[in-house]
């Protein structure tokens, strides 16, 4: 039996076949707990419709995406992801030249969240044949690129004729002259934006939460001539190892996500909303269906979830089954509901 | 909620010579793994790397570059920071064959020294390199095969498969470099029996947990150190395996 289970990652229909009588054990359990106290969240619950219209000019199977830089650096595995129940995947980060990334540690699960400083490993133009085979059969495939210039953000946008949308990463917190060491400068940021958007494709703006005034880059964005805003990328953070009396990551600093930023992703997404008339793609420590709720609320058209896939890979198939309902609302109903 | 896995810092107790490209390294505490499963290791300022466990509370290390060139220089009383057990390991059933190659014997070894393997086929360059080779001949029935003829069978220790009657195991768990897992496996796909194969890979690794998508391989897109880094012939068969895999970039080798 154990052997089974293990094993039966393998085989898709094993594993449902296994999983399947596993699930029906917990939740007669759950309900059995569930149906035992007087208030129960699912029950009030908000449902959704499934998209019906683009997001950020982007066709969606619902409303969330793998975020850049999870599982993102094969075809394979972003497909995989789309078939565990993924609405559209955003690609690893790719440059303008090759990278190994930074020497490790370079990701490391802290209490409530991960740190990481993986430092943008990508194979670079070879990811052009690479991500080919799925760009042909999915339309929600965003392609996310990094440059140090707007020049070399347009070269790489380049290479991309069939991308569904872009998304520049101006945000990464740990790569030396890339991200937000240029995507804080609110000049830089409508420069790049603009130098992709002549490719005549959805541009996305992914923006950092390193700033006094995240409003500022986000408007930078728009004027460019953004098609969305995603926001956040991870927040500067650094541990140090007791035992080794120094930083845990080779790269002695990088950046925290997961439950932990939740609360700041949300503040972001506000101050978004309130700044700028984009649609605004959250992100940030979403993890269960209200979290999803909670950032539309906060003003997101739709989320990305990255580092919750770590915890559990079906995690977006599970929030679909708690989000929508054949008699859902529209979310337009509920994005930006917060607001005064 | 995630919890936290911090490095846990070990001390090194002691330093075995094992040939002269493999030592092993003892440290002060014990991790529960089964066989199969790996750990990070963390040499601080140099770099964090995938090892087997060759018992609860040592890696047995080959110098092959950068990290683990400088983990063979690591003394008694030196730190290294060890993450894990992570992966699934190996998991047997009624009689078992392993078949070992080279530094690739390390997984099997816990294995062995578990009670869990009735025959080793282990093969290895020359006499020198077989690392583990006189506690094997005591908890299995042992066969040796050397490309030099040095010791055992003189040639690939595919031959010895051939020799025997693979469809008398249940199990037959493998471990050594790719080319040599793809002859095993081409035999197994012979005899129909490639899902009683479970083969330990080897890819490049940078987090271990299942995130960074940099140990994925084609064409489902299992990662490596989470859904692995054993899978089954059946799996395999319609892979990347023997045929590619990609650097630290991403990019294809
Ligand atoms: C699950 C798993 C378990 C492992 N268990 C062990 C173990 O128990 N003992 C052990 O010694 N190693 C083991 N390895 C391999 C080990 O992780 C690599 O040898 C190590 O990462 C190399 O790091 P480096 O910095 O020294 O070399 P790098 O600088 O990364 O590589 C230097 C050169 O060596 C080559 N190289 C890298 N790895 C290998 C290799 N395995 N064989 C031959 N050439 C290689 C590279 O192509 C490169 O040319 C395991 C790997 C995995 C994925
Ligand atoms: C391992 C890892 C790699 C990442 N790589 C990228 C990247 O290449 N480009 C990018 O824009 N963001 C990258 N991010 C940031 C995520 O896309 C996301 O913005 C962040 O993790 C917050 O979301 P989460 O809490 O759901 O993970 C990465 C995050 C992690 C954990
Ligand atoms: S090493 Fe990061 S996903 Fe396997």
């Amino acid at each position: 039996m154990r052997f089974h289970l293990v094993f039966a990652f393998f085989s898709k229909i094993s594993l449902y076949d296994c999983l399947g009588t596993y699930e029906v054990f917990v939740h007669l359990l759950l309900g059995f707990i569930n149906a035992s106290r007087t208030t129960y969240n699912a029950i009030d619950m908000i449902k959704l419709q499934i998209p019906t219209e683009k997001i950020g000019d982007v066709p969606l199977d619902n409303h969330m995406l793998l975020a850049a830089g999870i599982l993102g650096t094969t075809a394979a595995s972003l497909s995989r992801m789309l078939f565990l129940g993924a609405g559209g995947v955003v690609t690893k980060s790719i440059g303008p030249e090759p990278k190994n990334g930074h020497h490790g540690p370079s990701l490391i699960p802290i209490s409530g969240g991960i740190l990481n400083s993986m430092g943008l490993p990508n194979p670079s133009q070879e990811f052009t044949d690479e991500i080919a085979p799925l760009l042909a059969v999915s339309k929600s495939v965003v392609i996310s690129i990094f440059g140090g210039t707007p020049e070399e953000f347009a070269k790489v946008a380049e290479w991309f004729p069939n991308a569904s949308a872009f998304e520049l990463n101006l945000s990464c917190p740990h790569a030396d002259g890339y991200g937000s060491a240029i995507g804080t400068n609110p000049r830089i940021v409508r420069e790049c934006t603009e130098a992709v958007k002549v490719f005549d494709k959805p541009v996305w703006v992914k923006i950092t939460p390193n700033v006094t005034d995240i409003g500022v880059i986000g408007r930078a964005a728009e004027i460019g001539g953004a098609d969305a805003i995603v926001a956040i990328n991870t927040i500067r953070a650094m541990r140090i190892s007791t035992g080794m009396r120094c930083p845990v990551l080779g790269n002695k600093f990088g950046g925290l996500s997961g439950t932990a930023v939740f609360s700041i992703a949300i503040r972001a997404v506000y101050d978004l909303y309130e700044a700028c008339s984009l649609p605004i793609i959250g992100c940030g420590g979403v993890s269960t269906a209200d979290n999803v709720l909670e950032m539309m609320m906060a003003g997101a058209s739709a989320v990305e979830i990255g580092s919750a896939v770590y915890e559990n890979i079906n995690v977006f198939s599970d929030i679909s089954k708690d989000l929508y309902d054949a008699n859902g609302i529209p979310a337009a109903e509920i994005v930006g509901c917060a607001h005064d | 909620m995630i919890e936290e896995h911090m490095p846990m810092v070990v001390t090194i107790t002691k330093v075995l010579y094992e040939t002269p490209t493999i030592k092993t390294i003892v440290f002060d505490e014990l991790f529960n793994s089964r066989p199969g499963q790996f750990c990070m290791v963390w040499v601080p300022g140099v770099d964090e790397i995938p090892m087997a466990f060759s018992a609860a509370n040592a890696i047995t290390v080959m110098r092959v570059g950068d990290a683990t060139a400088a983990l063979s220089t690591l003394k008694e009383g030196d730190k290294i920071g060890i993450r894990g057990p992570f992966g699934n390991g190996f998991f047997t059933t009624g009689k078992v064959l392993a078949i070992g190659g080279g530094i690739g014997v390390t997984p099997l070894f816990t294995l062995a020294t578990n009670g869990g393997i009735d025959t080793f086929l282990f093969g290895a360059r020359t006499a020198k390199e077989l690392v583990f080779a006189d506690e094997l001949s005591d908890v299995t029935d042992l066969r040796i095969a050397t490309d030099d003829g040095t010791m055992g069978h003189h040639g690939f220790v595919t031959d010895i498969l051939d020799q025997i009657d693979a469809t008398e195991y249940d199990t037959i768990c493998t471990c050594g470099p790719e080319m040599m897992m793809k002859g095993i496996l081409d035999r197994l796909v012979v005899k129909g029996i490639e899902s009683r194969g479970q083969f330990s890979l080897h890819r490049y690794m940078k987090c271990g947990v299942g995130v960074c998508g940099s140990c994925c391989m084609d064409y489902e897109g299992l990662r490596v150190c989470r859904d692995g880094p054993v899978f089954t012939g059946d799996i395999l068969k319609n892979s990347e395996f023997a045929n590619y895999y990609r650097d630290s970039s991403g990019r294809k080798e």
